[in-house]
């Protein structure tokens, strides 16, 4: 079921595209902004589109950053592109993993954190970089990284 | 036309193709995955590279895709360029590095297209280490297995259900190696269309999970060229059997009927032939007991002896689900004058249908037609449920006018994707008058809801606003009238219009509206084409024979009339259930006042329980005949294999019965019959010319309904007996039940399957046509026995109804028609059995409101003195004052529609 | 030395407000063209000033842009859209324009816009620039506040809507034909061509695609002429071209130089050469989808025209630095990796073969290497050619492999011999 606010920013969306089916991918976005991910039951989302569960769903999961399952409530997104990687990335995704006690794509246990690969993210320059949400973190560190989790961790971000 | 040079050597190609299609339709072997002849060109597979050369000098050339290249004049390509086969080995090694190495226990393997295709490129060395991806499966129905690791994401699948089909449950999901092709949940495929999916598919990722049931190997099944019985389209099939039941039934490609298309009912109908359901021995009714007991062909022959040869007065009743010969030998027994067909409301129908064809200037098209109308009007009929293969062309149709535009922007029709892309879903002038909302809905431009008089009206205005000779409508109400002038004005702007209505509107006054629409684009300079539906797979074909004109009025009713009079020594029922047909209390009245009660048929019903005699007769599958379409196409549908016992053709039955009444007959074979009835009767003359007669032979040789590959002929029966049997003679047609014989292309009339040197999957069709996509080799088969007479008068109909006007305290009870379930025949699958509603009850919301009642409350209906309970389910799309009813379903049947009925809760 | 895209942007980090860039002369090309150019005068001058695409291929724009159906001739809504869907690995050039000068990017749309007679254009962000969303939607909205979008733009008679679209991952989004399909909420596969954007774009409509960089560049053409936008360039191509470089150098970043400088000058003059400790073994010269140069090519010019002589391509100008210290293969492997996972999944090529590379390196990484894996990855190479594949994806994937196939081969090979990688 959507929310109130879901279906109105909803409406407000699809009211500023040129056709409905356009807005599909911001629709889903705002219903991942809510809950961190779009849930199966695509129904009434699609629905608010004029679309099928089947045909929202072909779009949902083409795209990296639709969420079709589960994350924790911070969303790292970890750059493993070609200069991330000359710059140390295996050990800063090693490092993230240690600390996190998860793989890619994995959540952490205590639900805080999901860490998944993203493409280059554009500030090669300051390589490796990641961002925490809409975060972006550069010259990254395994120093730098504790105290970002720690940030996050006590709800300082 | 254009020349292009294949390796060298010059070739002419019809204009406006690309590579690929004039490729394999010049006979090359060029292999493809994701090109589909009715769905065209993606790209997606890379399978089709060739190598094109700037001109003579370039001796480098670049690789492309056949199917994504024009065939332009000097168009110079290499197919065997060694570059172009490396690349076209290294698309197969590719899709090889996930496909599984499952083809003995999969059910595609040797039909496999992947298998031909990577034959044909030479790819035989796995170099790959690595594992292979994997997926999971989903359950979608009764008909169609899923098996996702097999995929090689040709795109064909989600091309043919969404963008030709329209479907909407079925998808491709994920990214990259991970693309994943179903739905977003398990769950049965909605669409009418979906077993298509198996022969779209190249592979075995989408398979027939009916003949999972009763698996047999494409080699191993014994086939013949058929027509589908579950509707009035005649849809082109190839049934299989082996020992003795059938296992499938596939597409036989017919380029001016179904193209490469079948319905999910047509596919998966089948299994009636192997039901418990079958009368397998002949029956006689012990006088003691009463009870129906089997007995030998001579005892009953004896009997019939005695019944025919002393009784005087002696009715048969024709079936439009029975073939012509069938019908004609009846006839033949009993006398034109004592041959009764239809219930009276199709009889009426029918009449009226065959008048307009006859005497209008409006063509009936066929279906590829239909499907190159660009604007359609719909009176009153629920097309995908009554003529489903109907409705994928007209699905198609509302794609032409668009398609008019692309053409503009020097856009190939072939290029799928960027035709799509102009389109964007845009429709052509599309009108859609029916009592409810229908499937088709979503690609009307309008829809008008109502009841079948006022849908007659709009049509009639219609009609009027063409052309002023036509009738007024008086008392139209606005809207009405501006709909049709709007319908009128697109209409007339079109290049190709179409008027489609039919049977199941049950309403003369539809057909006559549709026939003045029609009629007048024909006069004032259209080329209208006007479809009639028809409910069974010889209704047309019965009326032809039946003459239904003003000489006398034959249809059941008048059989009840004489049979009240009392004089009747006996009745003969081909094929037929006359308590689907007609008021089940009149039909148990008439048949105890008929003295005794013949019955030919194949299905227990409750007909054969009346019975004295039941004669078990053949299927489709088990005889020869002819079945005229709702085109007026009459078509021929061969035996596929012999059934056991005392079953036969009907038409033998008769012939037997005839012999037995010492009225000797000289019809030995099928084509006595036909040329009998060709001889007597002037519209079925061109029935003997549908296929080669039995003496037809190619090299001396018959055409063999088992593959050269057909496996066990002399251990299959070594239970029995280790000698190896002499196969059945097969007196009736060119065909032959055994392996030896012609193994080249027959004429197109008589190919029992799709099977090709190099070629052993469905796509082997492409080496049975003229041109890819085109006729078939010497034109598709069938002929149409109705063409318009071309007269300059046009004899429009003046009898505009009045308006609907609700009854209080009744309601006008019409019938709701169920591709799955209001078919008597198909529902015998245990597939389609599962997927036919519960009998119900619609009611427009106010009317329920008006009777207090809700959905899935009980509600009670008395038609023609019988209560039916049924729950209720509201339809907001019915008029006011109309209640709808499942047609067909068991429970109820022999309601005969349309009918005022007192409604109310259940008591 | 003249740098007109970036000479006005803030070095606080903050991005040039609506006031302040038209106090610096912002939107005196926009009064200028509605104010007297005609369409075609416009498309003349970007055609004369050489301005080539910025986006990796280097089209001429000018070029692009007179295939567009103009007058009566052409079907409407037409549409102008900015391609800011940056995510070539290494290139990190669009972010700074984006979030740094977004009102120069809106005026070259609108001029540009005006030029193709558009009547709606949009931009396409990647998701991820959550900062340049961020000022872009605050740019647009000062935009329309003071009317250099929407209805009759500064009373003229041109009207001009500019949404910002934001996307949702995938690197394929950034094809131009993809970013469509992407655009009217499909999944984003390219489309074949012909027929190209121009006649069927946008839901089917005529659609010009230009990256951020060659649109930024558009008001200054406008504004100072076609003649002294090619004076700022070294070679043939027009303009000046913002060059990156990362990798272990001194000061990795990006600067805004003459097209045609040569690399060398770029890495060791304005990056500051290679880190203490670390040593030149090569560049991969304009993004991901380049093939690698090495010491000996450093001294060609960084263009269009040159880059290929040298066995490359100019790309987006933005250099990744292999340095002595790093593993070649794991970097090639990182780069494939990135490819295989972006294929849309369309072309058997492309999906398959792309992740079948990526097997085969990371068994050679992993130590566990065979000895025809060489040949068959460069088979892969010769078979993902241009024309083979739908798009220029899997093409662009396998230009580093094979140069690095070419270039460090005896790091394969000391691979498969070890069984295991040598730089760990």
């Amino acid at each position: 079921m959507l929310t109130e606010g879901e279906r109105r920013e909803i409406e407000e969306e699809i009211a500023k595209s040129e056709r409905k089916r356009a807005a599909s991918v911001e629709v889903l976005k705002i219903v991942q902004k809510r809950r961190g991910w779009v849930p199966d039951d695509l129904d009434e989302l699609a629905a608010t589109l004029d679309m099928t569960p089947d045909e929202l769903d072909a779009v949902a999961t083409f795209y990296s950053l639709v969420f079709r399952k589960p994350v924790g409530r911070h969303v790292i997104l970890i750059c493993d592109s070609v200069s991330c990687w000359v710059m140390e990335y295996e050990s800063m995704r090693e490092h993230l993993s240690e600390r996190l006690g998860i793989g890619m794509g994995g959540t952490s246990t205590d639900g805080m954190f999901t860490l998944l690969p993203v493409a280059c993210l554009g500030a090669c320059d300051r390589a490796p970089v990641m961002m925490v949400d809409e975060v972006l973190y550069t010259n990254l560190t395994t120093e730098k990284i504790d105290g970002i989790l720690e940030a996050y961790r006590r709800g300082n971000m | 036309m254009a020349t292009i040079y294949i390796d060298n050597k010059p070739y002419v190609v019809k204009d406006g193709q690309n590579l690929l299609h004039a490729c394999l339709s010049l006979g090359f072997d060029l292999p493809y995955f994701c090109w589909h002849p009715a769905m065209h060109s993606v790209g997606a597979c890379r399978q089709c590279a060739v190598k094109q050369f700037r001109d003579e000098k370039d001796t480098k050339g670049k690789i492309v895709m056949s199917c994504m290249t024009p065939a332009a004049e000097g168009t110079r390509i290499s197919i065997d360029d060694p570059e172009a086969m490396e690349f076209r080995a290294s698309v197969i090694e590719w899709l090889m590095l996930s496909h599984p190495h499952d083809c003995p226990v999969c059910d595609e393997g040797g039909e496999c297209h992947l298998q031909d295709m990577t034959v044909m490129t030479g790819h035989n060395y796995r170099r790959t280490r690595f594992p292979k991806r994997t997926h999971r499966n989903q359950d979608l129905g009764p008909f169609i297995n899923h098996e996702m690791n097999r995929c090689i994401q040709c795109y064909r699948c989600v091309r043919f259900y969404c963008d030709y089909a329209q479907g909407r449950d079925f998808n491709v999901f994920a990214c990259h190696h991970a693309v994943y092709f179903g739905r977003h949940r398990d769950g049965v495929l909605e669409s009418e269309f979906s077993g298509n999916l198996i022969e779209i598919c190249p592979t075995g990722v989408f398979t027939d999970k009916a003949l999972k049931r009763h698996y047999t190997r494409k080699w191993d099944l014994q086939t013949a060229p058929s027509v589908c019985v579950h509707c009035g389209l005649g849809c082109n099939t190839i049934p299989g059997e082996r020992y003795g039941a059938l296992r499938r039934i596939l597409n036989r490609y017919n380029g001016e009927v179904n193209g490469y298309f079948l319905c999910d009912r047509g596919r998966f109908g089948y299994e009636f032939v192997n039901s418990g359901q079958r009368v397998r021995t002949p029956l006689m009714k012990n006088n003691e007991t009463g009870a129906l007991e089997p007995a030998t062909k001579g005892d009953v022959i004896e009997r019939l002896s005695h019944i025919l040869y002393f009784g005087a007065n002696v009715i048969g009743i024709g079936s439009a689900r029975a073939s012509l010969e069938a019908n004609f030998a009846l006839r033949a027994l009993v006398g034109p004058d004592r041959f009764f067909v239809f219930d009276e409301t199709r009889r009426r129908l029918m009449a009226t249908m065959i008048g307009i064809l006859k005497s209008g200037p409006a063509r009936t098209p066929s279906m590829k037609d239909v499907a190159s109308s660009d604007a359609v009007f719909i009176l009153g009929e629920d097309v995908a449920n009554t003529a489903p293969m109907l409705a994928l062309a007209l699905r198609q149709a509302a794609r032409q006018r668009p398609m008019q535009d692309v053409a503009k922007l020097k856009i190939p029709l072939w290029d799928d994707t960027a035709v799509r892309e102009v389109i964007q879903g845009e429709k052509g002038p599309f009108f859609i008058a029916a009592p409810h909302a229908t499937k088709l809905d979503d690609v009307a431009t309008e829809t008008y809801h109502a009841a079948g008089e006022d849908i007659a009206r709009l049509g009639f205005a219609v009609a009027h606003e063409l052309d002023p000779a036509a009738p007024p409508v008086p008392d139209l109400k606005e809207e009405a009238l501006l709909l049709a002038r709007r319908i009128a004005l697109f209409l007339k702007g079109a290049r190709r219009p179409l008027v489609v209505s039919g049977m199941s509107g049950t309403s003369d006054s539809l057909l006559r509206a549709a026939g003045n629409v029609a009629w007048a684009l024909c006069k004032t300079g259209h080329d209208a084409a006007l479809c009639f539906t028809t409910d069974e797979c010889n209704s047309l074909g019965l009326g032809l024979l039946a003459d239904l004109g003003d000489g006398y009025v034959s249809d059941i009713g008048k059989a009840f009339a004489l049979a009240e009079k009392g004089k009747l020594d006996a009745i003969i029922i081909l094929e037929n259930d006359l308590f689907l047909r007609e008021d089940i209390s009149r039909v148990e009245r008439f048949l105890e006042g008929c003295g005794h009660v013949i019955v030919i048929d194949h299905l227990f019903s409750r007909t054969t329980g009346k019975a004295d005699i039941v004669l078990p007769a053949g299927t489709f599958a088990e005889s020869d005949g002819t079945f005229v379409n709702n085109e007026g196409r009459a078509q021929r549908c061969f035996q596929v294999f012999v059934p056991e016992g005392d079953i036969q053709e009907s038409w033998r039955w008769v012939r037997d019965a005839l012999n037995a009444a010492r009225r000797p007959i000289q019809w030995r074979t099928f084509d006595d019959v036909v040329a009998a009835m060709a001889g007597e009767m002037q519209q079925f003359e061109a029935v003997a010319e549908i296929a080669p007669p039995a003496g037809f032979r190619i090299a001396g040789q018959k055409i063999p309904r088992q593959p050269h590959r057909y496996s066990g002929r002399t251990a299959m029966h070594a239970q029995i007996d280790v000698h190896e049997p002499k196969p059945p003679d097969d007196a009736d047609t060119p065909l032959a039940y055994s392996m030896e014989g012609f193994e080249g292309i027959p004429p197109s009339a008589l190919v029992p399957r799709f099977w090709a040197p190099g070629w052993n999957s469905v796509q082997s069709v492409n080496k049975f046509q003229e041109e890819v996509g085109g006729p078939l080799r010497g034109d598709d088969p069938g002929k149409r026995l109705i063409e318009p007479t071309g007269g300059k008068e046009v004899p429009y109909f003046h009898e505009v109804p009045g308006a609907f006007v609700p009854r209080k305290g009744e309601l006008l009870i019409v019938p709701l028609y169920h591709i799955f379930g209001s078919e008597e025949l198909s529902v015998l699958s245990p597939g389609i059995a599962g997927m036919a509603p519960h009998p119900y009850l619609a009611l427009n919301p106010f009317d329920a409101e008006g009777l207090g009642m809700n959905a899935g409350d009980e509600g009670e209906v008395v038609i023609s003195g019988n209560t039916y309970r049924l729950p209720i389910t509201l339809m907001a799309s019915l008029p006011q004052g109309v209640a709808g009813l499942p047609s067909g379903l068991p429970g109820l049947r022999g309601i005969v529609f349309p009918a005022w009925a007192k409604t109310g809760r259940a008591t | 030395m003249e740098r007109p895209l970036t000479e006005n942007i803030r070095s606080d980090g903050q991005p040039v407000g609506i006031e302040e860039y038209e106090k610096l002369g912002g939107y005196q090309a926009t009064r200028k063209a509605l104010g007297g150019m005609s369409p075609q005068e416009i498309t003349a001058a970007v055609k004369n000033a050489d301005l080539r695409g910025r986006g990796g291929a280097g089209f001429p724009t000018g070029i692009k842009w007179s295939f567009i159906p103009m007058g009566d001739a052409a079907r409407h809504p037409k549409y102008l859209v900015c391609n800011a869907d940056e995510m070539e690995p290494g290139t990190f050039k669009d972010r700074l324009l984006l979030e740094g000068n977004p009102h120069q990017l809106i005026e070259g749309m609108i001029v540009s816009g005006y030029a193709l007679e558009a009547d709606l254009a949009y931009i396409f962000l990647r998701a991820e620039y959550t900062l340049a969303a961020k000022r872009l939607g605050q740019a647009i909205a000062e935009a329309y506040a003071k009317g250099y979008l929407g209805r009759r733009i500064l009373g003229s008679d041109y009207s001009l809507d500019l949404r910002l679209h934001l996307s949702a991952g995938r690197y394929i989004c950034g094809e131009e034909t993809a970013l469509l399909n992407a655009l009217e909420g499909k999944r984003a596969i390219p489309r074949a061509k012909p027929p190209h954007p121009q006649t069927s774009g946008l839901w089917g409509k005529p659609t010009i695609v230009n990256n951020v960089e060659t649109l930024s560049n558009v008001p200054h053409i406008v504004d100072r002429g076609a003649e002294w936008f090619k004076s700022l360039s070294h070679t043939d191509c027009g303009g000046t071209k913002i060059y990156g470089v990362s990798g272990r150098v001194k000061r990795p970043g990006l600067w805004e130089l003459p097209m045609g400088t040569p690399a060398r000058e770029i890495i060791d003059l304005h990056a500051g050469g290679m880190r203490n400790g670390y040593g030149f073994r090569g560049v991969i010269p304009g993004g991901a989808s380049t093939e690698f140069l090495l010491e000996e090519h450093l001294d060609v010019r960084m263009d269009f025209d040159s880059l290929p002589k040298a066995g490359s391509r100019l790309g987006t100008g933005t250099m990744i630095v292999l340095d002595d210290k790093t593993c070649p293969v794991g970097m090639v492997l990182s780069l494939e990796t990135f490819f295989a996972r972006e294929s849309c999944g369309w072309c058997t090529p492309c999906r398959e073969g792309l992740r079948w590379v990526v097997q085969i390196i990371d068994a050679i990484e992993k130590g566990e290497g065979a000895g025809e894996d060489l040949d068959i990855l460069e088979g892969q190479c010769r078979l993902l050619a241009p024309g083979h594949t739908f798009c220029a994806l899997a093409p662009g994937a396998v230009e580093p492999l094979q140069s690095a196939l070419k270039y460090f081969r005896e790091d394969f090979e000391r691979h498969i011999k070890e069984k295991g990688c040598p730089w760990r």
